[in-house]
């Protein structure tokens, strides 16, 4: 590896996290507006929301990518650049998925929660950012987090369109040292401490939120139960 | 936008051809993913940190690295090291390796779910170890996480197209090959983004069923 075949890593690991990031809030914009639309009281919006999510689910990241790239442009006669068409296919792509995710959180919540907010007459909206998304947004973190790591797996698949990502650099590099395990090895390691860090960030996010509504952050719980099944063993 | 219905005809036959592999892969890979799943789970419960550690480790790192490198470090990498086999079992490996890391943590939640009471049972009936997995926990353990495992094979269904950068012809590797030669994207593109979507609405539906006739 020389000092040049790195720099074209470094560059591919700049796209990969524009692009994560900008999908990331893309991805988060969509699940929010999706979910709580799901829990709307009008069936139309209920039903609009669903077939979203049961669509954008149902078909696999890369092929939506893949008509974004190619059925978009001539079919409405502009084309994105580049990373504005990724951002598009992996946003609209996991925001179905998180949207389930907001959902389910908001649905958890305890009903006599939303019951408080008609009984102190707040207005729907009120109810829902004062009341319901303080309560629902900490539980969504794991998943989120789970989400989040998806995603960043999921950006590898715009090097098939040939967008310069870390996974394409890792190709040019091979196709430069005519050798594939060092650089594929040193690509999965960069992922791998890109997620790892991913993790880091959301876990102390959902320690801080939890603490803004009053609650322990979940942990020495959890850990109890396997204890029992291995003492047993 | 134009719409040509004779190119959807033109396309049936590469369609069909396609649909078939991927539903190879498909099947291959989740038996992959299951069995080797298994194993992991099993082996991260060894009593001895030597083994928990780097099946632990290694597991980790596969879970959170993208397929499609790991595709291209299979596909490159086993021939420089003297093994060779074709695109198609190189990616129904990696695909199975790939989901086998979360097929582990199903398995694993499903033997931590079987009650204290039958371990308990099994010691006391003096049940040898081999007797108490396979006869008492893992016949519980597994009714209860195939639900689960199904969702995973939805999950691969979608990450199926990602071997046509092995070169493999899927779905979307004849879709795209099609598209190049006739020079229509628009069609074949659509017709297996919506095949996607069936198989995976009508396999989420299958499941229900499943899990209904699993819980009674």
């Amino acid at each position: 590896m020389t000092p040049g075949l790195w720099e074209l890593v470094l560059k591919g690991v700049w796209v990969t996290i524009q692009l994560l990031v900008c999908s990331a809030l893309l991805a988060a914009a969509v699940s929010f507006v999706v979910g709580v639309a799901r829990t709307h009281r009008l069936w139309i919006v209920r039903f609009l929301a669903g077939f979203y999510t049961e669509v954008f689910r149902g078909t696999s990241a890369l092929v939506m990518i893949f008509w974004v790239f190619f059925v978009l442009p001539p079919a409405f006669g502009w084309q994105l650049v580049p990373l504005w068409a990724g951002t598009l296919a992996l946003g609209l792509t996991y925001g179905a998925y998180g949207s389930e995710i907001v959902r389910g959180a908001l649905t958890a919540v305890d009903p006599a929660q939303k019951e408080g907010g008609i009984a102190l007459s707040f207005t729907p909206w009120q109810r829902m950012r004062l009341i319901l998304l303080p309560q629902a947004v900490p539980e969504m973190i794991p998943p989120f987090s789970n989400l989040l790591i998806e995603l960043l797996k999921g950006t590898a698949l715009v090097s098939v369109m040939g967008m310069g990502d870390l996974a394409f650099s890792g190709n040019l590099v091979r196709l430069a040292l005519q050798e594939s395990a060092e650089i594929y090895t040193y690509i999965l390691l960069i992922y791998f401490v890109i997620a790892f860090l991913l993790t880091r960030v959301m876990r102390g996010l959902e320690k801080k939120l939890k603490a803004g509504v009053g609650k322990a952050p979940a942990g020495k719980t959890k850990a109890a139960e396997p204890v029992v099944v291995e003492a047993v063993r | 936008m134009n719409w040509d219905w004779s190119a959807v005809s033109d396309f049936m036959p590469d369609f069909r051809a396609g649909l078939l592999v991927t539903l190879q892969i498909l099947v291959l890979g989740s038996l992959i993913s299951f069995v080797l799943g298994l194993v992991w789970a099993l082996l991260m419960r060894v009593p001895t940190r030597w083994v928990t550690w780097p099946v632990g480790a290694v597991t980790e790192f596969v879970r959170n690295t993208p397929l499609l490198v790991q595709l291209f470090f299979l596909f490159y990498v086993l021939p420089e090291w003297g093994l060779t086999f074709s695109a198609l079992a190189t990616g129904v490996f990696a695909i199975g390796l790939h989901y086998s890391t979360y097929t582990m943590q199903v398995y694993r939640a499903g033997i931590e779910a079987v009650p204290a009471g039958q371990w308990e049972a099994a010691t006391a009936l003096n049940l040898p170890l081999r007797r108490t997995w396979t006869a008492v926990i893992l016949p519980q353990a597994v009714r209860r996480v195939v639900p689960a495992l199904g969702n995973y094979v939805i999950a691969m269904l979608k990450d199926t197209p990602l071997l046509m950068a092995i070169t493999v012809l899927e779905m979307l590797g004849h879709a795209r090959l099609f598209s190049q030669e006739n020079f229509r994207f628009t069609e074949p593109l659509t017709v297996i983004g919506v095949a996607f979507i069936v198989i995976s609405y009508l396999a989420s539906l299958a499941l229900r069923a499943l899990e209904r006739r699993l819980v009674h």
